[in-house]
């Protein structure tokens, strides 16, 4: 049983998991959102976690002081998102009958004081806060290990675990990518969100049915593409930045052969059967053609397609391509991942000599 | 006439009435001097809808992460008087800390309380999202809310070198090996080979944004000078001043959202 939720962990496999998990939460979401899935939810997660932390590798990861945050970041976010899903599912059965979301219910948008209504919430907030960390850390002591040293290395050597997202893209992308250009377009993106999202409605309730294309992109980006490889690089990356399962003792010397091959090695040596060209543009000439075939034509096909044709009505041209190119530059690393998996594929352009890898 | 109590005494005494320029707050009149003249709650609009104050609603993780903030601040000034940012004392006064400080937890909530700040601002956006807050007219305090992720991130990530152990320089090998990479500022990104006349590179490992971030060519002593003032002076600033902003606009753009 180990074994296989092991081998089931793997990115390869728990990967399309989450997202296939993904598409039938938000599909649905009415199903989830209930207050009898909670229950029966809670109910089979219990043993299971019981089960799982009887495993001393799995208590080992689990408890290191520095991860707990990242537990309880966890448990926080599947019961928001569960709670959300709830709201919304709420709600959205109330518009269907042509009656107003539960916050404008007339008793609701009637105004209270703030003194003691909202003073007394916020004090008491804050006095479980204050209560929280303190307990918190007098249990957990704050880690401090060896003294600075230059010239040894730890393996692995981690960032902290909110930037463990962006460590694990590392295995997929070239560092520009992966450290800078798709961490700066997803800030680009988040501010550009109310500028592209003009759709009037779902402003200041919850509700998916009013504006399912927000919710399924942030959600997506947000659980699947963020929470998930923040926790794969938590829990499941070891000394070489090496997979290994929940349930795997982190030995130093497993060695996983793995050799990943460009595209452009791909079309040389494997297909065409010749040596690679000298000239560096012609060499990369295919991925390179792909690579505009991705950000240039496709955003132009898509515009043509029914969907397209319905968010450029609706949002206008500009904001439909700027829309496009950030939900392209998303889907790049879904896109990478499997390639890389199902292929051994590296990089679609590689242009080590101009420090250009795609 | 009635007997009067100490309090009542008190309450009529000029240093009672110079501090709180309002009765106690049991009639509607007084409910609103005081919030209206408390510098603490003056960020409060007086009144309210029903739907902003409900936890279900707010699930007052904006409140908590400033919250959070006051406390990273009071502990961290109360850690200055302990550390100081050189590689020959870092490592040893954080033991010292550690040993010889009464009741000593400071670092520990500092340090947790570094990443509960970071939990309570996704959980703010995530519910900021969920539903629909960002729509106008709250577009703007949307993308100033963006800044105030990155920063805190930012203050996390400069707090990591400080301890001077192995898994703070280590983290900031990392991380700011990655800066090596940028585009055209770089020396290791696409881009920077092409910023060159001659002989003359004009990005190199001695110029570039890594550089820039650790006062020199890999972590070692000037990082850990440039990560402190980073972390205690200057990124504190900008977020007090952003955090301003946020809350004014809060309170401009039709206070907490609620339906149209």
């Amino acid at each position: 049983m180990k074994e296989l939720i092991n081998w089931l962990a793997d990115p390869i496999r728990s990967f399309p998991i989450t997202t296939v998990l993904f598409f039938f939460m938000m599909k649905y979401y009415r199903v989830v959102g209930s207050k009898k899935f909670a229950k029966w939810a809670l109910i089979a997660a219990a043993p299971i976690t019981v089960w799982f932390c009887m495993d001393a590798n799995f208590r080992a990861i689990i408890l290191w002081p520095d991860n707990i945050p990242i537990n309880i970041i966890i448990v926080l976010i599947a019961w928001l998102t569960w709670y959300a899903l709830y709201r919304a599912a709420e709600n959205d059965k109330r518009i269907e009958n042509g009656e107003c979301p539960i916050e404008a219910l007339p008793e609701n948008r009637e105004k209270v004081w703030v003194w003691p209504n909202l003073v007394f919430t916020e004090l008491m907030c804050m006095i479980g806060t204050t209560i929280f960390l303190v307990v918190w850390a007098i249990i957990f002591k704050a880690p401090l290990e060896e003294p600075a040293n230059t010239t040894w290395a730890p393996n692995p050597a981690k960032a902290p675990w909110y930037f463990l997202g962006l460590q694990e893209m590392l295995v997929y992308f070239d560092p520009w990518m992966a450290g800078v250009v798709l961490p700066g377009l997803i800030l680009v993106g988040l501010i550009a969100i109310p500028y592209i999202d003009t759709n009037p409605k779902g402003n200041g309730y919850f509700t998916i049915k009013e504006r399912p294309i927000a919710m399924w992109g942030f959600l997506y980006g947000w659980i699947v593409l963020w929470m998930y490889l923040i926790i794969v690089g938590t829990f499941l990356r070891g000394p070489n930045w090496t997979f290994y399962g929940p349930f795997e003792f982190w030995d130093f010397h497993k060695v996983v052969s793995e050799y990943n091959v460009n595209l452009s090695e791909f079309v040389w040596l494997k297909w065409l059967n010749t040596p690679m060209p000298s000239n560096i543009v012609v060499r990369e000439i295919v991925g390179i053609i792909l690579t505009l075939v991705y950000c240039c034509v496709l955003p132009v096909a898509i515009a043509k397609s029914k969907y397209g044709k319905k968010i450029i009505e609706n949002t206008g041209q500009i904001r439909y391509y700027i829309f496009i190119i950030l939900v392209l530059g998303m889907t790049s690393l879904p896109i990478k991942m499997v390639l890389r998996w199902l292929f051994s594929l590296k990089y679609i352009i590689a242009l080590p000599e101009w420090e250009l890898n795609l | 006439m009635a007997k009067r109590g100490v309090v009542d005494y008190i309450r009529e005494t000029q240093v009672w009435k110079s501090i709180f320029r309002h009765g106690p707050p049991t009639n509607a009149r007084n409910r609103a001097a005081v919030v209206a003249g408390n510098v603490f709650l003056h960020l409060h609009p007086i009144k309210l809808k029903k739907s902003g104050v409900q936890l279900g609603y707010t699930w007052c993780m904006g409140g908590l992460t400033f919250f959070i903030f006051l406390a990273l601040t009071v502990t961290g000034v109360l850690l200055m008087f302990y550390y100081r940012p050189t590689a020959e004392y870092a490592y040893n006064d954080i033991i010292a800390l550690k040993e010889h400080v009464p009741l000593g937890i400071m670092r520990e909530i500092h340090r947790w309380g570094a990443h509960a700040m970071v939990i309570t601002v996704w959980l703010h956006m995530f519910r900021v999202f969920m539903t629909g807050s960002y729509k106008p007219p709250r577009e703007f305090n949307w993308g100033v809310g963006v800044i105030l992720l990155v920063l805190t991130l930012l203050l996390s990530f400069t707090g990591y070198l400080l301890p001077w152990d192995q898994l703070a320089i280590w983290a900031i090998a990392v991380g700011s090996n990655m800066a090596k990479a940028t585009p055209f500022l770089g020396h290791g990104g696409p881009g920077a080979a092409l910023a060159q006349i001659g002989d003359f590179v004009m990005v190199s490992d001695k110029n570039d944004v890594r550089f820039q971030l650790l006062a020199g060519r890999f972590v070692g002593e000037p990082a850990l000078l440039r990560f402190y003032i980073l972390h205690c002076v200057f990124i504190p600033l900008v977020v007090g001043v952003l955090i301003a902003v946020h809350f004014w606009r809060v309170r401009k753009d039709g206070g907490i959202s609620a339906p149209l």
